[in-house]
């Protein structure tokens, strides 16, 4: 309690499903989730083959408060060796999955090998299957989705799949279950694909009970209280609030992060949303909660029928996922398009064809770039004019990209790769190779050394110091705050539960869910110390993979160019300053290696 | 007083707190599989209804109980069911018009919504009102508030 104590090994190549018990121990040093999926990777293969290949590992894990009723138990991580980055990668994702895995009787779901044939994996209840997914390969996220519904003649099964996109190797292809929840960042899709698994559906009938279920219903409930006071802004404008935030701050990327600041931000952002036009149409129909979550920040929306992007495509007449602040940002600001209908319309496509909307947008906003100084022209673009505010480049080559036809190929390689094939590495707005989100590294530091040090690469996800670089511009004291944010967003996502609480909930309010839910004494100080843990051992997954200290940078822009607007005006990210100082705070040595007491310290030896 | 679950889907988020409270209520685990309420999504989650049995005053699951197992709680006007005498038969299911008594595999019995004595627990864990708890003869009065206030505003305007 509250683990379901199996573990489910899927071998592809032999066809094999084999349920094994949990390996407890490890649960008790890294939790669930994000960190005990890390432990098992690290336990289950070498991280220097090749991440497209059968010897990768790609592994679904649930958390300890995953399926409870504690607010937020949506989440569930795929942890594996990214193709984008080569580092570990480690995405997680809401909607309904996650849970359901965990009724299934599973903690975590272990996938090695390559199948022959394409396959999906069937768990309903103690029934556990591979089946044929040719009549599905080539077939879209949604599409599969129904398909695998109906031939099994259960609504209730939740799905997790992947589209053409992660079939055909787009290097940031992301698994998307319920139909609009995604594990998006890098390329943790890819990976599925390579071993031809098509999905994972999954309907599971066993419970999940907890240690103490009168102290637990009561804590949880607490925390409920305490989250509705805090997060009605989520509720209410969803994460797109942020872009307001970020545009007056000026630490908005704009037109692939040459400016901080983006004329059109008020067509795209929150309020936008919001707003009802001259025909009646409203971009949101409603927000909408993951499983268990009491703060509901997900976004419903619609496209206006007469935009261009459908007129004449009443397949998406519907309703479906809508803007978040990432995806806003990525099909507006960074690529400089103000077209709220054509930048929801491409977050249906990546939704529907199975792609990171973050990753493709950033590697758009170089190509365009690469457009506007002529080193690519409509020649390589199949006719398409790529130029900065372009909506209809968005979506037609987010259709590309996810079928990859065309130029849609070269998208697809992310940014870095298609950067160094025009000649103009420098372009790349990425980190490890992974494209960075919507935060400016030279408006907020201590974010820039949050993406510098990121194991899979540039991400907001995995720290938090949006506070104290809103505060202060300058890269003093930012080395801390970063450090131990990275530590404790370990353990929030190891423990099965959203880090959009963390607003509300610090480290007592997480460790007396665990405590009052989970077999053992957990304490705020032990999970802060498994986060530090966590995160140790994905910097060794890298470091055992051939990465080194000089991927910890930031491209030469963020470094060099001052940020041209904004209270951050004039400045550049003052990584070299913040470096040497988080090197040493984390007990690792100048070359970025963690140091033999700080292994000892941690368990890790 | 009798009272009724009352469903407003235009406030249900779809979070499923509802059928997580049920499930541990009764099966003392969070298993939204056996709960009594249950959400549908529609539409990509355009639009969240949560369902659970009415409690019909001339319930057709009690009619067809070969067993006599279905009996009414005079205070709550819940149809309440007998573990001892139920033998699984699952007559009830069938003639429920609503699905709202289901058969549940583990125990072999029916399962339905018994108002947990008075104190919903679904209505206790929903986090925006979608389920409420009210008089029985007032279930309407929200919306047609709702619509006389559009109807004022509409003359004043």
């Amino acid at each position: 309690m509250s683990w379901q104590g199996r573990v489910l090994r899927v071998n592809l190549t032999l066809g094999e499903v084999t349920p094994e018990p949990l390996n407890m121990e490890w649960a008790n040093d890294y939790i669930g989730e994000r960190g005990l999926g890390t432990k098992y990777l690290w336990e289950n293969m070498d991280p220097k083959v090749d991440a497209m290949s059968p010897d990768n590992v790609l592994i679904f894990a649930t958390g300890p408060l995953t399926g409870t009723n504690a607010s937020t138990s949506a989440r569930y991580a795929v942890i594996t060796k990214g193709p984008l980055t080569g580092a570990i990668a480690c995405s997680n994702s809401g909607g309904k999955f996650g849970a359901e895995l965990k009724y299934a009787g599973f903690d975590l779901l272990l996938v090695e090998g390559r199948s022959e044939k394409p396959v999906y994996l069937l768990i309903e209840g103690d029934e556990i299957s591979l089946q044929s997914a040719e009549k599905v390969w080539g077939k879209s996220v949604w599409e599969t989705d129904e398909w695998i519904k109906k031939q099994h003649h259960n609504p209730m099964l939740k799905i997790a799949t992947i589209g053409v996109a992660g079939e055909r190797g787009v290097r940031y292809a992301a698994i998307v279950n319920d139909l609009h929840r995604a594990a998006g960042r890098s390329g943790v899709g890819s990976v599925m694909g390579s071993k031809n698994l098509k999905a994972v559906a999954v309907r599971g009938t066993f419970g999940v009970r907890v240690k103490d279920p009168k102290r637990f219903m009561q804590v949880t409930n607490e925390m409920k209280n305490l989250l509705a006071k805090e997060t009605g802004g989520l509720t209410k404008y969803g994460t797109n609030a942020m872009m307001d935030t970020m545009q007056e701050f000026g630490g908005l990327p704009t037109r692939n992060f040459q400016e901080v600041q983006f004329a059109g931000y008020d067509k795209v952002d929150a309020r936008a949303m919001l707003k009802t036009d001259e025909t009646g149409h409203r971009n949101l129909i409603t927000n909408k909660a993951c499983f268990g979550c009491t703060i509901a920040c997900g976004r419903i929306a619609h496209i206006h029928k007469d935009h261009f992007t459908i007129q004449n495509r009443k397949e998406y007449w519907h309703a479906s996922g809508g803007l978040e602040y990432e995806t806003a940002f990525a099909f507006g600001p960074v690529i400089g398009v103000d077209d709220i209908d054509a930048c929801t319309f491409a977050g249906y496509l990546m939704n529907e064809h199975g792609m990171d909307p973050i990753s493709f947008g950033v590697t758009l906003a170089a190509a365009m770039e690469l457009f506007e100084m002529g080193v690519i022209t409509t020649d390589d673009t199949d006719g398409v004019p790529l130029n900065f505010g372009n909506a209809e480049a968005l979506t037609v080559m987010s259709e590309k990209t996810g079928k990859q036809e065309g130029f849609g190929q070269v998208l697809g390689m992310g940014s870095r790769l298609m950067c160094q094939k025009y000649g103009h590495p420098e372009l790349s707005m990425t980190v490890k190779g992974q494209e960075f989100a919507g935060y400016d590294s030279r408006a907020l530091q201590g974010m820039g050394l949050g993406y510098a040090t990121g194991n899979r690469g540039a991400c907001h996800l995995k720290h938090d110091t949006f506070e104290v670089d809103m505060d202060d511009q300058s890269g003093e004291g930012k080395a801390e705050p970063c450090k131990s944010s990275q530590d404790w967003t370990a353990a929030v996502d190891s423990s099965g539960l959203c880090m959009f609480t963390m607003g509300a909930w610090g480290a007592p309010e997480f460790a007396e869910q665990l405590d009052a839910g989970c077999e053992g004494e957990w304490t705020a100080e032990r999970l802060l110390e498994s986060g530090e843990r966590i995160w140790n051992l994905e910097r060794m997954f890298n470091l055992a993979a051939g990465l080194t200290c000089a991927d910890d940078t930031l491209p030469e822009r963020l470094l060099k160019d001052p940020a041209p607007s904004g209270t951050a005006k004039g400045r550049v990210n003052e990584l070299d300053k913040m470096l040497p100082e988080y090197y040493s705070l984390r007990g690792w040595s100048e070359q970025g290696e963690p140091m033999p007491q700080t292994l000892t310290r941690l368990g890790l030896d | 007083m009798h009272r009724s679950l009352h469903i407003e889907p235009s406030l249900c988020t779809g979070c499923l707190q509802c059928e997580l409270a049920c499930s541990f209520e009764h099966e003392g685990e969070f298993n939204p599989a056996r709960s009594r309420i249950r959400v549908f999504e529609f539409e990509h989650g355009k639009t969240s209804v949560p369902y659970t049995c009415t409690q019909c005053v001339e319930a057709w699951c009690l009619k067809a109980c070969p067993t006599g197992a279905i009996y009414v709680d005079s205070d709550l006007g819940a149809k309440l069911v007998s573990a001892q005498a139920c033998v699984g038969c699952k007559a009830c299911t069938t003639a429920c018009p609503f699905g709202t008594i289901e058969f549940n595999p583990i125990s072999g019995k029916v399962d339905k919504c018994d108002l947990c004595n008075g104190d919903p627990q679904c209505v206790a864990a929903c986090p925006t009102d979608a389920i409420t708890y009210l008089d029985a003869g007032a279930t309407g009065v929200g919306r047609m508030q709702a619509f006389a206030e559009q109807n004022v505003k509409g003359v004043s305007s």
